[in-house]
């Protein structure tokens, strides 16, 4: 029997699953080696148990944790999909405000404090159950998730690249940003993008979080270089919430 | 339950963008309840990007919406421009126009293709059809690819767009790809006439439902308004700044939606490609008319909402011309790259797009470095929220009739129709 895979899709822009549906004469492929029994966005239906679940954005309410919990307890195994999953993305932009009171009321005015409305800290996916595999990117890149898929049929855990934006972008002969006077998050940023914002003359955002152990003695060095500060660079790493770690 | 009671409960209807529930109680034929929900988890950009640099507006917002991130970015830079003062070279608007409407015919159809016409066959999803009507969906995949290749050649990804930056692009297409673009473009319009008649041939099962409503969007004189324009609302004669939009927007929470709903001159007001076709149908293109007259529209206003997938399909058409017209327009000029020129000021601004799902605003304001002090969004969707509600109640007491399977149906199918992006509408 082919393996049952389900979408689930929580605090998001949904860009994620859309890339499903950009795999375009792809999809059939897919579909012939797994059996899409429950994905909200495309098809009506629902199952009781999955054998692979794929979980699209953060989680930020009580009620979303408990949902999630519950896909947990139905799958063999879970996937964290894309950025808003794996990190939080730009979601946890929302936990650097001091007050989660504040940014209630920024956005709903007189009426923040309606039942409905209400909100929690932001947390990515691991932080509310355990997690077998990881997507990151915003969005995902369509030939990183066959490749998952693939493994995940074929029973392996998929391996990510652990080596920075920076060695894709050299494959692909670009001029370093840092040469052209911007700020590049590709020297510590987690490859497997083939480098798509360099390439296209615009700075990595670190979208797919820090690689492990990142070489920060060179970021700083590089920091040096092109006189800029630590500061300038925080602003940067936390758009998609990437490791704290690094921001000293 | 007698078969004149009925409690209709949808729970996160299928097929759309976000998560939206439908929930109608007839107790012995009198309505109880009549209320569709939105219970989408908000995310507070308004509040994440409070203290972000300028250049970060639009990166940030486009992550509101997967579906139509190219909208998101442009109605960004453009409030962020109209805060600042920065103006953008004929070449480098029509480049934003042709990955716009990149944006329009891969939303509008993955919306028509994908989405809703399964429900006219009565099936669940696209996948079956492609045993029942193999060569129709091939076709739309072809469609939906060729939009997708469109952003990632001219906006550098297919969602959530790189190329584009505050005063203009970081980087362009070549003239060759420009070329390749346009010929693929002058096939498509075939393959598009193609998919226009299998709609056509399952468009009696669009239900003869209608409802009158203010229609809002943008109007412009030089063309089918998207990506610049005055916001005209078929209730108001004359024309409104975007400026003005709060004035047209009037924002408010309703207990039964985390996002907010709007109304103008009426209880509720609709913003969508019907609404689009409905205020500026004289400057369609002669083939997007063509089209439109195959399903019997024509001049006179249409007040049937389910013929939103119409609209796009004719809007379809338009889209692929238009992005002929404006190749044919950069080719005759000669492609040339211009840097952004940026003075960074303090400033407000404002901004409207039109995208898949109906009229976009952004508004921003900087402090003196740049710095965003205050930002505001308001999406297609959260102004169609009180519409859907508005339609569910004329359509309910009128179909009740029609057993509870069947209603339930209808009334699904009516979300559909607006092609709502919920998350985007909660943002």
């Amino acid at each position: 029997m082919k393996p049952q895979v389900a979408f689930f899709d929580f605090a998001c822009c949904e860009g994620c699953q859309l890339q499903i549906a950009n795999l375009e004469e792809d999809i059939v492929g897919l579909v012939n080696v797994v059996d899409v029994v429950e994905f909200r966005e495309v098809l009506t239906g629902t199952a009781e148990k999955y054998d692979v679940s794929f979980i699209e954005g953060s989680i930020t309410r009580p009620e979303d944790e408990e949902r999630l919990k519950d896909i947990r307890k139905r799958s063999k195994l879970l996937v964290a999909y894309g950025s808003c999953a794996t990190s939080g993305g730009v979601n946890k932009l929302k936990n650097l405000n001091p007050s989660l009171e504040n940014v209630q009321k920024t956005v709903y005015g007189k009426d923040w404090n309606m039942p409905h409305l209400r909100t929690a800290a932001t947390k990515a996916v691991d932080e509310v159950v355990k997690v077998d595999a990881y997507i990151p990117g915003c969005p995902v890149n369509r030939k990183e998730v066959v490749e998952v898929v693939k493994s995940l049929v074929l029973g392996h855990v998929p391996a990510l690249p652990e080596y920075p934006v920076c060695v894709e972008c050299k494959f692909r002969e670009n001029v370093c940003l840092f040469q052209k006077g911007q700020v590049c998050l590709g020297l510590v940023t987690r490859a497997g993008c083939n480098a798509i914002c360099p390439s296209n003359n615009s700075p990595c955002e670190g979208c797919r979080g820090v690689m492990p152990n990142p070489n920060k003695n060179a970021m700083h060095e590089v920091l040096k270089e092109n006189n800029l500060t630590v500061k300038q660079i925080f602003d940067m790493f936390t758009m998609f919430s990437a490791d704290p770690e690094v921001k000293g | 339950m007698s078969d004149k009671s009925m409690h209709i409960h949808v729970h996160h209807v299928t097929r759309v963008e976000g998560h939206g529930n439908i929930d109608v109680v007839v107790d012995n034929d009198v309505i109880k309840k009549i209320e569709w929900q939105v219970p989408e988890a908000p995310r507070f950009f308004e509040a994440m990007v409070v203290g972000r640099d300028y250049m970060d507006l639009a990166p940030i917002t486009s992550r509101i919406c997967g579906i139509c991130s190219i909208g998101h970015t442009f109605a960004s830079l453009k409030a962020t421009e109209a805060a600042m003062g920065i103006t953008l070279s004929e070449q480098d608007t029509r480049l934003r126009e042709i990955l716009l409407h990149g944006e329009t015919l891969q939303s509008h159809v993955l919306h028509a293709g994908y989405l809703a016409v399964p429900d006219y066959f009565r099936v669940n999803s696209v996948v079956p059809l492609v045993g029942t009507h193999k060569e129709a969906v091939l076709l739309i995949i072809k469609l939906h690819r060729l939009a997708n290749e469109l952003c990632d050649i001219i906006g550098g990804r297919t969602t959530h767009p790189i190329r584009t930056t505050v005063g203009g692009w970081t980087m362009l297409p070549t003239e060759k790809e420009l070329v390749t673009l346009k010929k693929r473009y002058e096939e498509a319009v075939e393959d598009l006439k193609a998919v226009a008649g299998v709609v056509l041939s399952v468009a009696g099962k669009i239900p003869n439902f209608t409802r009158e409503t203010e229609y809002i969007s943008l109007t412009s004189p030089s063309e089918y308004a998207f990506y610049d324009g005055m916001i005209k609302s078929s209730d108001v004669k004359a024309p409104i700044p975007v400026s003005n939009y709060r004035t047209v927007v009037n924002e408010y929470v309703n207990p039964q939606s985390t996002a907010k709903w709007t109304k103008f001159n009426r209880e509720s007001y609709a913003a969508s490609a019907l609404a689009r076709y409905n205020n500026n149908y004289a400057q369609l293109s002669p083939l997007s008319k063509t089209v439109a007259s195959m399903f019997g529209l024509g001049a006179a206003a249409c007040h049937n909402p389910y013929m939103n997938t119409v609209a796009q399909v004719v809007e379809s058409v338009y889209a692929v011309e238009r992005t002929i017209a404006n190749i044919d327009w950069i080719l005759d000029k000669g492609l040339k790259y211009v840097k952004p020129d940026i003075k960074v000021k303090a400033g407000k601004g404002a901004s409207a797009v039109e995208v898949p799902r109906g009229i976009l605003f952004h508004e921003y304001e900087y402090d003196k470095n740049g710095k965003c002090l205050m930002a505001n969004c308001v999406i297609p969707t959260n102004q169609n929220h009180g519409n859907i509600q508005k339609d569910f109640e004329k359509l309910v007491p009128e179909f009740k009739h029609v057993g509870k399977e069947e209603l339930q149906f209808m009334l699904e199918m009516l979300v559909r129709a607006y092609d709502p992006c919920i998350s985007c509408s909660t943002h």
